[in-house]
């Protein structure tokens, strides 16, 4: 018909082969970004993996600790000198009585394997042992009374100054200044090392014990901490689910839409946004000065954490029951169910999954909270073993997870810097477990309408 | 027409159902229906027809009070139901829902079992004195949905397991479940294919024996095929409102006319 269908074959004006500079352009502009993206996750990669292998690194060491294993004859002469086997009397006994007792038993077996030291006087064996070892041997005669007059075994705990030769923490070269130990000592560890009498072990008293002076830091443990966050986030999801849930529900479902609800609702945006060591002012001058309950107490302490995730937990909440669909809302209004029973009965349970994700995310950031616990004083130092019961558990002073981390972090004791990392590994595992549950949670009961 | 008296005597067997007088609904500002009246017959289907915005949906809505849900919405005028007026302040929604039922644009099966879902409305409204009372309402509901014989093995299946043009059959079961009296359906085929838009509309057919049905359709075909009343809206006037036949065939408005030629909408 005409001059174009004469001839087909002539080439296009653009060949689709070969892309023209525009496109060229713009794919060298795609592949540009997606380079940049590239670059901006390996480098959060980079650092993820620096801040994992430095918090092992030092941290690790926290879980081992080093034992002296002692046979400790338990003299009558010392321990019950009437001979009248009356435990008052037994207990009379302070632990600097106990102490010579665990140095000879030390000596002795020194002596007993054949090592040659240039130490030959039982207070020579002192800074060996940690400061705790006759207490802990004085609590066993104190039970066992009946043994008084035996030679008994124990495992007691190196001194710090030995647990860190042993972990390489104390090098030789700087401990000439050092009135804690000396390099004698540092060799009679090597020695006894080598003959086991002296050996590393798994720490479980990390774990499970209370936090211990200045001077002894190879027994100080996480655990009555632990405690005392576990109380703290009893009393946040007893209060925080409930109030959280039940204002969410009522300011998505029944709040009429005006200024007065549109500016609650910024509010609680607001709120989830204020430094939480506001909510720490807050909490002393409310629940501490006006209120007047007890300092220190994993009570207040959970109170303010609930202030802090509240305002979490209500936007999680409502961002999971908006996301229900309408349609769900009027089938069951469409069948004669009440608002509340059409919110009771279907929008809930579908929203569940979400919110408990929502609460689990505010609760593993209220355990790793420090701030506010400070201003509340809730860096109690609890050396014992804690709590009596219950109800002391919520009143009675105590220290929480990342409050005892902070404290270990201050100390001068290299042996604290440890155990810091350590307390945060431990803090790290509940966030993960926490972290895991939730996504567990999502993914178990996350339903597709 | 009035002239022929066994005529008239057909229509008074067929009481009035929902009777409205000058409804008007506003949303904030918008005027979305106005003034309309409109009777709706016992045991009849009466089509609401006109183009998209025209009101058909927010005056179907009106029937069971299912605007009392957004903020916004005000409702004036009358619109009774065997002569009691459903906006009066002593009349409780939920009970005026339970008489009133409806069926949505999209199946929106509850995410639970089949069984459950007919089952719930039974259930809220305590319908069932027993369990057996209760499986005998689920499974006359599923029969009359016409869903009986495709579910009455899986009843413990999730209700949103189901194929489109099921599960909106089983909202429908589950809508005459709490034994209505009227029903009301907005656009239930629209998400359909043909097939199963055919085997709801011989259901809506048959739902007319014991109920008042009310549909709104975008789809002129349907409204002429299931409805015997048919209501054209337009642009929130009710423009014209006769027996379906007569609507189609000699429209006695020249918008209706434009409408159903294909004209306007």
């Amino acid at each position: 018909m005409t001059d174009a269908t004469a001839t087909p074959q002539a080439a296009p004006a653009t060949s689709l082969v070969a892309a023209d500079a525009r496109t060229q352009k713009r794919n060298r502009a795609e592949r540009r970004f997606r380079a940049y993206g590239m670059a901006a996750i390996l480098t959060g990669l980079f650092f993820l993996v620096v801040l994992v292998s430095s918090i092992l690194y030092n941290g690790v060491g926290a879980f081992q600790q080093s034992f002296v294993n002692v046979p400790v004859y338990l003299d009558p002469a010392k321990l019950d000198k009437n001979g009248t086997g009356d435990i008052e009397e037994i207990k009379k006994v302070s632990t600097f009585g106990y102490a010579p007792l665990i140095q000879d038993g030390l000596l002795s077996e020194v002596q007993k394997s054949g090592i040659e030291t240039p130490l030959t006087k039982s207070k020579d064996m002192k800074n060996l042992l940690s400061a705790s070892a006759a207490a802990e041997v004085r609590d066993y005669v104190v039970a066992n009374p009946e043994q008084i007059g035996e030679t008994v075994e124990f495992r007691l705990l190196a001194s710090s100054r030995v647990d860190g030769y042993l972990k390489g923490r104390v090098k030789r070269e700087d401990v000439a200044d050092d009135k804690n130990i000396s390099v004698e000592q540092l060799d009679l560890t090597d020695q006894l090392r080598d003959a086991g009498i002296v050996s590393k072990g798994f720490n479980l008293s990390f774990i499970t014990g209370a936090d211990a002076s200045e001077s002894r830091p190879e027994q100080a443990g996480i655990g009555v901490s632990m405690l005392g966050s576990f109380f703290m986030m009893l009393v946040v999801l007893v209060l925080s689910l409930p109030i959280g849930v039940a204002a969410s529900i009522y300011l998505e479902e029944f709040a009429p839409q005006n200024r007065f609800t549109d500016l609650i609702e910024v509010n609680i945006s607001n709120l989830a946004a204020v430094p939480s060591i506001v909510f720490g002012i807050l909490g002393l001058a409310v629940f501490i000065q006006f209120a007047h309950l007890p300092q220190s107490a994993p009570l207040v302490g959970g109170l303010v954490l609930t202030l802090m995730t509240l305002p979490t937990i209500i936007i999680s909440t409502r961002a999971s029951l908006k996301a229900v669909p309408p349609s769900i809302r009027d089938a069951a209004l469409g069948v004669g169910a009440s608002k509340m029973q059409s919110i009771f009965h279907h929008v809930l349970p579908l929203a569940m999954p979400g919110i408990l994700t929502g609460t689990i995310i505010g609760l593993a950031q209220a355990l790793g909270e420090t701030a506010p616990l400070l201003l509340i004083g809730m860096v109690g130092y609890i050396a014992s073993n804690y709590p009596d019961g219950f109800a002391s558990g919520f009143l009675d002073p105590n220290s929480a997870m990342p409050a005892q981390i902070y404290e270990w972090a201050k100390r001068a004791d290299p042996a604290y810097y440890e155990r810091a990392w350590g307390g945060i590994i431990i803090l790290l595992v509940f966030l993960l477990t926490m972290n895991a549950i939730a996504i567990i949670l999502r993914r178990r009961f996350e339903r597709r309408w | 027409m009035y002239d022929a008296p066994n005529r008239e005597m057909k229509v008074d067997q067929k009481t009035t159902k929902i009777s409205a007088r000058g409804v008007q609904v506003y949303y904030g500002d918008t005027h979305a229906i106005k003034d309309v009246d409109v009777d709706i017959e016992d045991r009849t289907v009466t089509a609401f027809i006109g183009p998209s915005g025209c009101g058909k949906s927010t005056f179907l809505r009106c029937l069971n009070r299912m605007n009392d849900t957004i903020d916004v919405c005000r409702v004036k005028g009358e619109i009774k139901l065997d002569g009691e007026d459903i906006y009066d302040k002593r009349v409780d929604p939920v009970q005026l829902r339970a008489k009133v039922g409806m069926v949505f644009q999209k199946p929106n099966p509850f995410p639970k079992s089949i069984y459950d879902n007919v089952a719930y409305g039974p259930r809220i409204h305590g319908l069932a004195r027993d369990k057996a009372d209760l499986d005998e309402i689920v499974e006359r509901a599923l029969r009359r949905g016409a869903i009986w014989n495709e579910v009455k093995d899986r009843l413990d299946a999730p209700g949103t397991g189901l194929s489109g043009g099921q599960q909106q059959r089983l909202c429908i079961a589950r809508a005459v479940a709490t034994e209505p009296e009227v029903l009301l359906m907005d656009e239930p085929c629209s998400a359909l294919d043909p097939i199963a838009t055919a085997q709801v509309e011989e259901l809506i057919d048959e739902l007319r024996e014991s109920y008042s049905v009310v549909i709104v359709t975008h789809s002129m075909q349907q409204a002429a095929r299931v409805s015997q009343k048919t209501a054209f809206f337009h642009l929130g006037n009710l423009v014209e409102f006769g027996e379906t036949g007569q609507i189609f065939t000699n429209p006695q408005d020249s918008r209706t006319e434009s409408y159903i030629t294909g004209r306007i909408g």
